[in-house]
């Protein structure tokens, strides 16, 4: 049968999967954004399957917060990233030096 | 049995789907696996009893998110070769802090399961006479509504941060403007002149 170890095996694969993305596509700052969403979907199935273990929808609730979240983290970092090529001509991340800091 | 199937289908699929998004050399194919990954976690979801979850899942990451991804990767005019630079060099290093991670969360899972922490009472058990959507529903809009708005105000303030972000004003475009239209004024439209007999009117 299915417990949420097998639940947290996924995610943790998941999660892990995320973060590998966000150090191999370094320049890409498009798919270092889709590595993020990956991170919040580990964090969701985590959410929803300890919810479903323990019979608590606390979880369920967070989860939905975490969607919402996503969504406008996903809008403003896409909207960022439009006008950033808008003056540069390029996305790649690891010259976004412009502020010096 | 059916469920284990199911459940062992839905994981290999998001797994594999996932590393495509990570690994796939076109930005494009990249939405297209995060497109498939999302719908089988909705799939995983909807295995663990957490139906609103899972159509939320659908509705908002497949709907809206993967499609903005998809609308910019294709906006955008890029040189997707030059970003894969670096792409080797960077391999060891990633591996490495993903296998301490991946490690690391081996040894939460096992130290969970050890049966270590007593976890507090169930701040909102599960009614088994109702259905999921109901439950969520009646959660959401009591005990967690300040939550709930709150939400509302973040997606508020990404949708007029994102508009206030890209919007711009181009010139060269002979737009209507309403209210340059409504101040005019008579006086500072037309002009009366008295012109002599054959003299004519300079304009």
């Amino acid at each position: 049968m299915i417990s949420v170890g097998h639940y947290l095996a996924v995610s943790a694969v998941l999660f892990t999967l995320g973060v590998l993305g966000i150090f191999i596509n370094r320049k890409n700052i498009i798919v270092i954004l889709m590595a993020i969403e990956l991170i919040l979907l580990a964090v969701n199935i985590n959410l929803v399957a300890f919810s479903a273990a323990l019979g608590d929808l606390v979880g369920q609730v967070f989860s939905m917060f975490v969607l919402t979240v996503a969504a406008g983290e996903a809008a403003i970092g896409l909207a960022i990233l439009v006008i950033y090529f808008r003056g540069r001509g390029t996305i790649a991340v690891d010259d976004a030096n412009r502020m010096k800091g | 049995m059916i469920q284990l199937i199911a459940f062992y289908l839905f994981a290999t699929i998001v797994i594999a789907s996932a590393a495509m998004v990570i690994f796939a050399r076109n930005p494009v194919h990249s939405v297209m696996w995060l497109i498939l990954a999302f719908f089988n976690a909705a799939g995983l979801m909807l295995l663990a009893g957490a139906e609103f979850i899972a159509m939320l899942l659908v509705i908002v990451y497949v709907g809206a998110v993967a499609v903005l991804f998809l609308f910019v990767v294709m906006m955008l005019d890029i040189d997707f070769a030059e970003l894969r630079a670096g792409f080797v060099r960077y391999l060891p290093l990633g591996g490495l802090v993903a296998i301490i991670l991946a490690a690391e969360l081996v040894f939460a899972v096992g130290a969970w399961s050890a049966g270590g922490v007593d976890l507090a009472a169930r701040a909102a058990p599960v009614v088994s006479d109702k259905s999921n959507i109901q439950q969520i529903g009646e959660l959401l809009y009591t005990k967690y509504i300040f939550l709930f708005e709150a939400a509302g105000i973040v997606l508020l303030v990404a949708m007029i941060g994102a508009i206030v972000l890209t919007h711009r004003k181009r010139g060269g475009v002979r737009a209507q403007n309403i209210s340059q239209q409504v101040r005019r004024r008579p006086q500072d439209a037309t002009r009366l002149v008295d012109p002599g007999t054959g003299q004519g009117v300079e304009l």
